[in-house]
């Protein structure tokens, strides 16, 4: 048949659980999956056509609606704007004749806002048809419409600037740098992929492996922190013939970009941090979940599977331990933050929308097709391979007690040094603002938008899970900016946009939130506005994942740490003020009267 | 399969149930109220308007969906507790536009009945009055999204032979609504369409041109408050 809808959907086997990767074919094929292609995977798969949308409309990538020729994602985040996008959108809106968010009327050439897209150190940046273009400037933006306009294929448009490292590989050929400026136990040279486990996990039983993650007191560094050995053993002892291990590679903390790198330069150790996972716990089959916005890397990532599996580290028997089968396939994610919550990236994979699950029951007792599943970081991986090379006392003796080893930190904004840095936990705020040369601070954001955005008075914290608990990603204001504005709510209106609107509780009472902030920055906000809106966020403990726990702490950690930007901006004279504006509702109206209104 | 009995606490009260059970569940069964919206019994819960928040041990947890186990001490009718659901209740009346004595479903409504409950004069957040769409093209039902809650019981408990859904989400976030299967739709039989009626908690769904059978005055809420059949 020659049919190239119905072709994707043969070539994954009309699976249900393989939506996902369906509808990301058919937007790549045909720009958009429109009610035709929604009909044919519906019947095909032989669901209803509202369970094919369901999944399509939840995600940023996914559009029933052709998105132009030339598809352009710019970033729009906190860092972003920072670094001059609103000069590139300008740029972009002026030469392609559209505003975005909307296609030209010649279909070709799409403008979208996208929330960040893991490159903060090198914005401001956009995707455009799947290929990476960093540190865009007015100039270049020229170049790129006009080359759009010729009918140039993508990657004449964005020139051979290859980055470092892997970067330039011919299956990467993208402009994207690493800025490694620290490098400690994950991207250290000279590693040989699979010496871990020819040399160690060989001689070693499953429950030794465990004993010996345990020991190091790793926790997970995707963010929340969990012990790694006690999930491992969780998942070991969980009841199933068949388990998973999940890499999480979806990165979608704004500010953070360091598994970026990871996947860049140490793909082969991730996997090999899987390969180990999956023999402590007895597990069969592993899935790397990688962001959309990192596919470019991904033809290079199936290389680096196919020369381990080359070499015995995947497949079966792998290094020649009998019996031990284990082997791992990428899935791509479609644009959605709330993904990368190990429920919702389960429920993803399993071609579903990317709305996390009530728990208990936990992944590791009821996981991917609701077997028992093992979801890390792609760094935690990285770092169980070096555990078991160097041993767990090697790990324990760096950090802190309660926060043993190395962290890969993402910096960015307004410091000379952006980059990604490996340092040991204990590391100071103030540490990171000196190392990566930042001056004139007014505050630090750290952990990403759901972490704190403090002030000088606290950059004497320890960057560790007891004090200010971090993924790792980590940006920096100078006195110029304006926090409240420019940061504090373009991150609430990041969780806006991100949250699956599963929960009454997070999905209303964000918008709520923001609306009562853009009056207070209106100045018409008063003492008990600012108290309201520590009470309205209460609730939102009550969320069922951790995008509705902390979606308030944008505007919360604020008002604990840096108060005085909102002492400066409400009324002290009044108790109550209605936030009505007269003269903006009529003048509307009195514009379309052309009269100036006498109202008071 | 013998049954295995756990002891709980619920606000000081020893109860006793079987295991496994959800605490909405077992709670019901020593005569203690929990509110729910998007539970219903017979469905597999999805802890969506998370009104059934109790703590369980200190920590937040949905009653609906978090099985009792033996110990465990529960707090449900606490003041804390209360003024969460209070403002989970507010917020969904500002989110949608919820024009009580105009609604077909009021009197039988569960949204209703619990800002009853909760003594809601008016709610503490403005109202975001948006503009929603009222879809009647399908012969027996009409969707009122100004009027959803996005418990998901429809999607949940509306289905096909084949286990194929007439509802389902669309979008997400702020943005979410209701999507139905028209071409499924329009093949509803009349008891599936009334069906789809009756599990709606709010006026969202309506069947066309018969409405409702009960006169305000006389429904399920007009005389006694939500809760009152279960508390002992
Ligand atoms: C909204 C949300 C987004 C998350 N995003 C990520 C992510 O991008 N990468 C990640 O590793 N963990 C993310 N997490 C944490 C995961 O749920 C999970 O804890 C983690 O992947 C477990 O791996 P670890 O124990 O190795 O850290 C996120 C959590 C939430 C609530
Ligand atoms: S807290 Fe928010 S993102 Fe998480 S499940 Fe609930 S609605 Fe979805
Ligand atoms: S239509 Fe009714 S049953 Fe369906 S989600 Fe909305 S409120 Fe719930
Ligand atoms: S009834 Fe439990 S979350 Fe809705």
């Amino acid at each position: 048949m020659n049919d190239p809808v119905i072709n994707i959907i043969e070539k994954y086997n009309k699976d249900y659980t393989r939506l996902m990767d369906i509808l990301i074919d058919v937007q790549d094929e045909a720009g958009c999956v429109n009610e035709d292609a929604v009909h044919k995977i519906a019947d095909a798969i032989g669901i209803s056509v509202v369970d094919v949308e369901q999944t399509l409309s939840f995600y940023h990538f996914f559009s029933s609606e052709p998105r132009g020729k030339y598809t352009v994602y710019l970033n729009n985040s906190a860092v972003a704007i920072m670094m001059g996008r609103d000069m590139i959108a300008g740029a972009f809106e002026q030469e392609a004749g559209c505003s975005f968010n909307s296609v030209t009327g010649d279909g070709l050439i799409g403008l979208f806002d996208t929330a960040c897209i893991g490159m903060n150190d090198q914005e401001p940046a956009a995707i455009i048809n799947n290929e990476i273009f960093p540190r865009l400037t007015t100039k270049k933006v020229r170049q790129i419409v006009k080359g759009m306009r010729e009918g140039r294929p993508v990657e004449e448009l964005r020139g051979n600037d290859f980055g470092d490292g892997a970067n330039s590989h011919e299956l990467v050929r993208s402009l994207v740098r690493n800025n490694i400026k620290r490098k400690g136990p994950v991207l250290e040279d000279g590693y040989k992929v699979g010496s871990v486990i020819r040399e160690h996990l060989t001689n070693m039983s499953p429950r030794e492996v465990i004993k010996t993650i345990k020991k190091s007191n790793i926790r997970g560094r995707g963010g929340a922190g969990f012990p790694t050995g006690m999930k491992w053993d969780f998942c070991r002892r969980a009841e199933g013939d068949q388990k998973y291990i999940f890499c999480n590679a979806d990165e979608g903390e704004p500010g953070t970009f360091k598994d970026r790198v990871i996947l860049t330069e140490a793909p082969g150790l991730i996997i090999e941090g899987m390969v180990i996972a999956a023999y402590a716990v007895g597990a069969s089959e592993g899935l790397l979940y990688v962001r959309h916005e990192y596919k470019y890397l991904v033809k290079y990532l199936n290389k680096v599977m196919d020369e381990m599996r080359a070499g015995n580290l995947l497949g079966k028997n792998i290094a020649g331990i009998d019996g031990f089968d284990f082997d791992v396939r990428i899935q791509l994610g479609a644009g959605a933050y709330v993904c990368g919550e190990e429920s919702a990236l389960i429920e993803s994979a399993e071609g579903k929308r990317g709305e996390p699950r009530d728990r208990p029951p936990f992944p590791v007792q009821k996981g991917y097709l609701e077997k028992p599943t093992v979801v890390n970081n792609v760094e935690t991986l990285c770092l169980a391979v070096k555990i078991l090379k160097n041993g767990a006392a090697w790990f324990r003796d760096q950090g802190t007690e309660d926060s043993t080893g190395t962290k890969i930190l993402s910096v960015s904004g307004d410091c000379r040094e952006a980059g990604v840095y490996e340092v040991t936990w204990g590391f100071t705020v103030n540490d990171v603002l000196k190392t990566v040369d930042a001056e004139q601070v007014q505050a630090v954001q750290v952990g990403g938008p759901s972490g704190a955005l403090i002030g000088p008075d606290e950059f004497d914290r320890v960057l560790c899970y007891s004090d200010l608990s971090t993924g790792g990603s980590i940006m920096i204001f100078d006195e110029n900016r304006d926090l409240l504005k420019d940061v504090v709510l373009n991150f609430m209106e990041f969780f806006i946009e991100e949250s699956c609107g599963s929960c009454s509780t997070c999905r209303i009472l964000p918008v709520l939130m923001k609306q009562k902030m853009e009056k207070i920055l209106e100045g018409h906000g008063t003492e008990q506005d600012i108290k309201d809106i520590k009470e309205w966020a209460r609730p939102l403990e009550h969320s069922r994942c951790g995008l509705g726990h902390t979606a308030a702490n944008p505007i919360l950690t604020s008002i604990k740490n840096l108060r005085n930007l909102y002492e400066r901006k409400v009324k002290k004279d009044v108790e109550f003020d209605t936030g009505f504006d007269l003269h903006k509702a009529i003048r509307e109206g009195s514009d379309a009267v052309g009269r100036i209104p006498i109202a008071h | 399969m013998s049954k295995n009995f756990v002891e709980f606490i619920i606000d000081g009260k020893k109860c006793m149930s079987e295991e496994g059970k959800y605490i909405i569940d077992a709670a019901k069964d020593n005569g203690v109220y929990i509110p729910t919206l998007c539970n219903i019994e017979g469905l597999k819960p999805k802890g969506a308007c998370r009104i059934c928040s109790v703590l369980v041990n200190g920590r937040p947890m949905t009653a609906c969906t978090t099985p009792v186990t033996s110990g465990m001490e529960i707090e449900n009718n606490i003041a804390q507790i209360e003024g969460i659901r209070k403002t989970i209740i507010e917020a969904l009346f500002v989110e949608g536009n919820h024009f009580c004595p105009s609604c077909e479903k009021s009197g039988s409504c569960e949204l209703q009945a619990l800002a009853y409950k909760y003594k809601m004069l008016v709610p503490r957040f403005p109202f975001m009055f948006p503009i929603r769409e009222v879809d009647a093209s399908n012969p027996k039902l009409i969707k009122d999204h100004n009027r959803c809650i996005l418990c998901k019981r429809c999607i949940r408990g509306i289905r096909d032979e084949n286990d194929r859904s007439y509802f389902a989400f669309k979008k997400r976030g702020h943005e979410v609504e209701i999507n139905i299967n028209h071409e499924m739709a329009n093949k509803m039989t009349d008891r599936l369409a009334r069906e789809s009626m009756d599990i709606c908690p709010v006026g969202a769904l309506l069947i066309k041109e018969s409405g409702f059978r009960t006169p305000i005055g006389q429904r399920k809420y007009d005389h006694l408050p939500i809760g009152s059949d279960i508390e002992k």
